[in-house]
């Protein structure tokens, strides 16, 4: 998938990954394969426990996979230890080592690699000057604030200049604003370092705003990966499609085919043309998503779906319109606000939906 | 209000005052007065202000000519309680602190069955695991019929009644000392410092002292201290696995006030351990300082 024309950074080819005894062993990875590319910016999205921490476990080596193997540029690490990988870890809690100072933790690694004091120096000024911390450089890790921790963490990662850098949701302990800024500031230092940075987490936001690919993990499974817009517009799954953004889930019946184009009729009557999945071929019914602000909605009479409005909830940015279609299913419309506008439409009137080509997106269950 | 708070915590207190005063300090006095008077022919003291006391810790009055010379037997007895109580300070560390990091790792629910397999010799008198040890290191014992018959050795070492013998033994009884608060300080530590370590290039070596020892520092001094301190005033494992000829501090101390008839020096013997034992902890603990200082 266009991974093959860069060069590929970590390779991880039908990983799986057994916990627990040998009779009810837990299944945390699922036969994984992943191309990650040389200095892009890689996030692993899923909700907790669906393996995306064990398999970040598995990159940096403190634990191996049951089958499966693992490359870094094109060498197999899968059973090297953490400290003979050219892989450095950001952790969820930091791990800053508390027996020493801001400057003794970002020099450990290099430290430990040999290199020579002056070079230590050296680079661990860089470093402090890379993450603005130059002044708390004596401190020790409990004198200094979370947000500074998280600086030094990533300082002491980045120091020995890895070929990967991993980041265990680093951001979920500090507050939304702190949040904001260290996100921008870890779009800064990937593209300052040219380093792969692979990025964990659970945030859908984070993961669509800072990343060039994500990865959508499940139950240890890969289900999409892709660039943010597309595993937006273009979810593959339903889970895909449920968690990230909110969207409007369809029935659907298959009409007639076209090639990789179907005619849909939808529960509530409408009929319109989206393109199957090929492994949907044979299906007759599928269901459908469509997202809420990319829908508009329009007086009653001038489009051919229409749908009750029940409720309208408005949230500063936009407004959403709660609608209930005529085979009883739910639909909910978004609608930028814009200053001094009025409510169009009222509790209880009949409101049409206009569904513009290439927004329906058929899903696989 | 206030004031009846601090009345009732000084109240709550007194029970512990009352033992400290009657059961640690009271007969600390009671040593420190009977090692300035004069020995009773049978036992005892007699009650007269004596130096001799003090000058048998360290001088040794010859017999025929009345003339004063070091106290060679004192001196060597100190010596030997000194560095076979440091030599088994040493092997309880090295033997405890394997023991406790693989407990301290183990799920928690089996960390307590290994907790309570430490404190299983608890259950036994001291006397009886003594001479359980005897029985396995004295020269027709289990360990040299094994070596023999293995091939090993040709005759039976001569193990039993050495310094070797009361080192093992006092390791072995002193182990679970060092073991519980190596655990307790083991437990706590935060293994994803370890994780990180190993991240940041460390070897298994250097994360274990880079790392892990100067973060369970605490528990290793709280060890040392709980195996150093009963190991210099030990009696009953240098009587039998020592035989009586190779004296410590606690068979001195007991002989004086036994068959030497000679309180006096007992109790100045007494007050000269505590002072040692003192001068070590202080100096053990300064040089532990000074080593986190520079860490």
């Amino acid at each position: 998938m266009g991974a093959d024309t860069a060069e590929v950074a970590i390779r991880v080819t039908g990983v799986s990954k057994l916990f627990g005894d040998a009779e009810q062993p837990v299944r945390a990875l699922d036969d994984v394969s992943l191309a990650i590319r040389d200095n892009e910016f890689f996030t692993l999205l899923g909700p907790s426990g669906c393996g995306k921490t064990t398999l970040l476990r598995l990159i940096a080596g403190f634990d191996h996979p049951t089958s499966g193997s693992i490359e870094l540029h094109g060498t197999d690490i899968s059973h090297l230890p953490p400290y003979k990988r050219s892989v450095n870890t950001v952790f969820q809690n930091y791990a800053l080592f508390p027996h020493m100072s801001v400057e003794q933790n970002i020099g450990f690694g290099l430290e430990m690699l040999g290199k020579p004091r002056e070079e230590i120096e050296h680079t661990v000024d860089a470093m402090l000057r890379l993450v603005r911390m130059q002044e708390l450089r004596d401190r020790r890790t409990d004198q200094i604030s979370g947000g500074q921790q998280q600086r030094v963490a990533l300082a002491r990662a980045l120091a020995p200049h890895p070929q990967v850098l991993l980041l265990d949701e680093p951001l979920s302990a500090l507050d939304y604003k702190l949040r904001k800024e260290m996100q921008i500031e870890l779009k800064r230092l990937q593209h300052e370092t040219g380093i792969t940075f692979i990025f964990v987490t659970h945030d859908q936001e984070e993961a669509l705003t800072m990343s060039e690919r994500v990865a959508v993990m499940n139950a240890g499974r890969v289900l999409q990966v892709g660039p943010p817009h597309e595993i937006y517009d273009r979810p593959i799954e339903r889970f895909v499609a449920d968690f990230i953004g909110d969207t409007n889930f369809l029935g659907a019946r298959v009409q007639g085919r076209n090639g990789a184009a179907a005619t849909l009729r939808l529960g509530c009557g409408l009929e319109l043309e989206a393109d199957l999945p090929p492994e949907l071929a044979g299906a007759s019914e599928v269901t459908v998503a469509v997202r809420p602000e990319q829908v508009t909605l329009a007086p009653a009479g001038e489009a051919s779906l229409k749908g009750r409005l029940e409720n309208i909830v408005y949230f500063g940015t936009d407004t959403h319109y709660h609608l209930s279609l005529p085979g009883g299913e739910r639909f909910t419309a978004r609608v930028q606000n814009t200053r001094g506008r009025r409510e169009l439409f009222a509790p209880g009137s009949e409101v049409g939906i206009v569904i513009g080509a290439g927004v329906v997106q058929v899903l696989r269950d | 209000m206030q004031q009846a708070e601090v009345r009732r915590n000084v109240m709550l207190s007194v029970p512990a005052l009352v033992v400290l005063a009657f059961a640690a300090s009271g007969p600390l006095l009671i040593m420190l007065v009977y090692s300035f008077l004069g020995a009773g022919d049978y036992g005892g003291v007699v009650w007269h202000a004596s130096l001799e006391g003090w000058q048998k810790v360290f001088l040794h009055r010859d017999i025929f000519d009345d003339t004063l010379s070091l106290a060679d037997a004192h001196l060597s007895i100190f010596w030997r309680s000194l560095s076979l109580s440091f030599m088994t300070t040493v092997l309880a560390l090295l033997f405890g602190f394997p023991t406790a990091y693989f407990i301290a790792t183990r799920p928690p629910r089996s960390r307590n069955v290994w907790l309570f397999l430490i404190t299983i010799p608890f259950w036994t008198n001291l006397l009886i695991r003594t001479f359980a040890i005897m029985e396995v290191i004295r020269n027709q014992g289990i360990l040299n019929t094994l070596l023999v018959e293995l091939g090993v050795i040709v005759e039976p070492i001569q193990i039993l009644y050495t310094d070797v013998a009361i080192m093992l033994g006092m390791t072995y009884v002193y182990l679970p000392l060092m073991i519980l608060p190596l655990y307790a300080a083991l437990e706590k530590l935060d293994f994803r410092l370890v994780e990180a370590g190993y991240d940041l290039y460390a070897t298994r070596a250097r994360v274990l002292w880079r790392i892990i020892v100067p973060l369970v520092k605490p528990g290793i001094v709280a060890g040392c201290i709980l195996v150093f301190i009963p190991a210099l005033g030990a009696y009953v494992t240098p009587r039998v696995l020592g035989g009586g000829k190779n004296m410590m501090l606690g068979n001195l101390i007991e002989l004086q006030f036994g068959q030497g008839h000679n309180w006096p020096l007992g109790a100045a013997l007494s007050i000269t351990l505590l002072v040692i034992v003192m001068v070590a902890l202080l100096v053990y603990v300064r040089t532990v300082q000074r080593g986190s200082e520079h860490g």
